[in-house]
């Protein structure tokens, strides 16, 4: 027989009581610190885990008809894509450089992170903070899916797409994102957090999605807005997600409050060093420009940044550590990474190459007190070598940093013309580091980052025994096809040969 | 004063959720950026339900705003009227 | 600080000199110089003499440099680890007690082209 069910709509509240709280259970044959043996040793106290509270109150039904919302939009348009050879809408192929960094840096990130939240989901014992998590755990695998999707239709027709994962391994700058996640994953659910949930998506995810999706619309790549937003748009409930659970951690003892704020201190310094690359990015490799790295700067770190630790502030909780010395960083480190991009051009599988008159006035124009002072010189320079026939390469290689793994190529924070030199002793070894934050990073654990893999110094060691085309081989570069300078490379070439039949009759 | 912001993407979903945030801040200042929808507010931002559901003539779940965020800045507050922005400084 | 850990936590370095066959890593940057974005990263056999790191490995990696060629190698100054120092030009890296991985730094003080370009 019929039975009539009444349609009565939950409220808000109600739904997430029932479809979150109520899935919470207590253990009766285990006592629950043998369940939950990682919540405890990082020091963090904890007194009532019902106090966390999830403010968008997402349930898992809700979760999942979005998301599938967001996959069906976002198929639509990758399909469109490839049926109509969106490649050849972009502005200029030199964009693609950056797509490379993201995939071979940035897409396996996010794979790790989804390994992080799986497990913290496991780790923490209240409910809400598991569903949470979860559900952030769920996302971060579509993210890497989907970006690698929608980047393969450029594998196609372009170098330096076919060998992320090996590159991912074991190209050297992909292990700057790599020990950042590694760093992460390798520390306790609370630190977890605070590095990915909060420094991560809260203080510094904007720098990086928001300028990257923009540039990829400015320059015409609809598959790569396409899979920005649509993972964006999870990353509004992340950053809730680390902005909720700092407040929480900080509210349940007064004694947490020092932990994190040390957490804060490491984490965004971390942060700040990996996405130090969108910096390049920003000035240098987009062919149509949308606003310069300080731009984008004193919008999402200056003033978003600045709003945050202002409202952390009625904890006891300070701006991080390094704030001020990433300040005066900010109208150098650009180009300081281009510049090593660039003469380490033979051993990264994008192009790079040297700005034109018309990017240099653009960028001297954004970079006013630092452009044309310290490296228009070096660029002018650069570009005579190349003229001469003699393009510079930098043989050298590079020291790198023992925490951010970065080259060291950055300048005293108050002098732009002398590298900064950091260095320490521990155990009868000697370790060198960019910057003070990563030395204070270093000597705050030093076991912990005696362990880094070191790609330049590994080049020397076994299996490659500093031989460099041994190497290309082992990181899947294929020499001439891969690396090097953007003009003459067969991106180029084919790029304009495509396009040229593409709006023409030839 | 600290700025809150709520960003959308630019699409017709978007459209009337824009309109009635800026019905319901009058202090709100919309950057229209490509395929990005930017609003910032000092200190508090408030997205109403029944301002949107007026403009499109039909019930609106707020989560429905989920499919088409791209980021927000501020202490999250939402029940099912209103999602509320907002820094405590 | 100790990492905190469940259990005692011990690391074991990577790079240590026993990896290098017989080498050792040294780097070496020329100070103010910035057309070189990081120091150099040199892999050599600690017998090598200090002057066949000058001609050799150095003389070539500067020489895009344009003051380069006017290096009056008799008049460097020279940081090691941050401090002033040294070399004897006839002893070996080891006699000149250059260790694994340490950073050597010289300054000159002739011209400074790409410096002062501006």
């Amino acid at each position: 027989m019929d039975m009539k069910v009444s349609k009565k709509k939950l409220g808000l509240k109600e739904r997430y009581r029932l479809m979150t709280r109520d899935l919470g259970w207590d253990t009766t044959y285990q006592p629950k610190d043998k369940v939950l043996p990682y919540v405890g040793y990082e020091g963090i106290k904890i007194h009532d885990w019902d106090k966390w509270e999830d403010p968008f109150r997402l349930t898992m039904d809700s979760y999942w008809k979005y998301q599938a919302e967001k996959e069906r939009k976002f198929y639509a348009i990758i399909d469109a894509h490839a049926q109509n050879n969106g490649h050849l809408n972009l502005t200029d192929a030199r964009y693609l450089s950056a797509l490379k960094i993201f995939l071979q840096a940035i897409s396996p990130g996010e794979y790790a992170a989804h390994k992080g939240f799986a497990r913290v989901g496991r780790e923490f014992p209240g409910v809400g903070t598991q569903v949470a998590c979860q559900m952030q755990a769920i996302d971060e695998i579509r993210h890497a899916q989907t970006q690698i999707h929608a980047m393969s239709n450029y594998n196609r027709y372009y170098n330096g797409f076919h060998a992320f994962a090996d590159q991912r391994d074991r190209i050297w700058y992909t292990s700057v994102a790599r020990s950042f996640f590694d760093d992460a994953m390798s520390a306790g659910p609370f630190e977890f957090m605070i590095a990915i949930g909060f420094s991560f998506e809260y203080v510094l995810t904007n720098l990086l999605f928001v300028p990257f999706m923009s540039g990829a619309a400015y320059n015409g790549d609809m598959a790569t807005v396409t899979f920005g937003f649509s993972a964006q748009s999870d990353e509004a409930r992340h950053m809730t997600l680390g902005l909720e659970c700092i407040k929480f951690m900080l509210e349940q003892d007064p004694a947490n409050v020092p932990i994190v704020q040390g957490w804060i201190d490491k984490w965004f310094w971390r942060g700040f060093r990996v996405l130090g690359l969108v910096s390049t990015m920003m000035d240098y490799m987009l062919p149509k420009r949308v606003m310069s790295w300080r731009e984008a700067w004193n919008i999402y770190g200056v003033e978003n940044g600045g709003a945050l630790f202002k409202d952390l502030a009625r904890y006891g909780i300070t701006p991080p550590k390094g704030w001020d010395d990433a300040e005066k960083g900010i109208d150098h480190m650009s180009h300081q990474f281009m510049l090593g991009l660039y003469q380490w051009s033979f051993g990264t599988a994008f192009h790079s190459w040297i700005p034109s008159d018309e990017d240099m006035a653009w960028l001297s124009a954004k970079y006013p007190d630092t452009f044309d002072k310290h490296y228009r010189p070096r660029w002018n320079h650069i570009r005579k070598l190349a003229a001469a026939g003699t393009p510079f390469k930098n043989y050298g290689l590079a020291k790198l940093c023992q925490t951010c793994q970065l080259p060291t190529v950055f300048t005293e924070p108050d002098d732009p013309t002398l590298t900064c030199h950091r260095e320490t002793t521990y155990k009868g070894e000697k370790y060198h580091f960019c910057s003070d934050g990563c030395q204070h990073i270093f000597d705050n654990e030093p076991e912990k980052y005696i362990q880094a893999w070191l790609p330049m110094p590994q080049l020397f060691q076994d299996p490659i025994k500093g031989d460099l085309g041994e190497w290309m081989k082992w990181v899947s570069l294929i020499d001439g096809k891969d690396n090097g300078d953007y003009a003459g490379s067969e991106d180029q070439q084919h790029f304009e040969a495509w396009r040229g039949l593409a709006t023409t009759n030839q | 004063m600290s700025t809150v912001f709520i960003a959308l993407q630019t699409n017709e979903d978007t459209r009337p959720i824009i309109e009635a945030i800026e019905i319901d801040n009058p202090l709100a200042v919309v950057h229209r950026e490509p395929a990005m929808v930017k609003i910032d507010a000092p200190d508090r931002l408030v997205v109403r339900r029944s301002t949107i559901e007026e403009l499109i003539g039909r019930d609106f779940d707020l989560q429905e705003m989920h499919i088409n965020l791209i980021t927000l800045s501020g202490n999250v507050a939402e029940d099912d009227d209103t999602l509320t922005l907002s820094w405590n400084n | 600080m100790p990492v905190a850990a469940t259990r005692e936590y011990v690391g074991v370095p990577r790079d240590v000199a026993a990896n290098f066959h017989g080498k050792q890593l040294v780097y070496v940057s020329w100070d103010r110089h910035l057309l070189f974005a990081a120091p150099f990263l040199l892999c050599v056999p600690p017998e090598m003499k200090f002057r066949e790191l000058l001609d050799g490995p150095l003389a070539m990696l500067s020489q895009p440099d344009p003051d380069a060629a006017a290096i009056d190698w008799t008049q460097v100054e020279w940081l090691k680890s941050n401090q002033p120092w040294t070399p004897d030009f006839g002893r070996s890296l080891a006699d000149n007690g250059i260790g694994h991985k340490d950073q050597l730094r010289f300054r000159t003080q002739g011209a400074n082209t790409l410096l002062t370009a501006a």
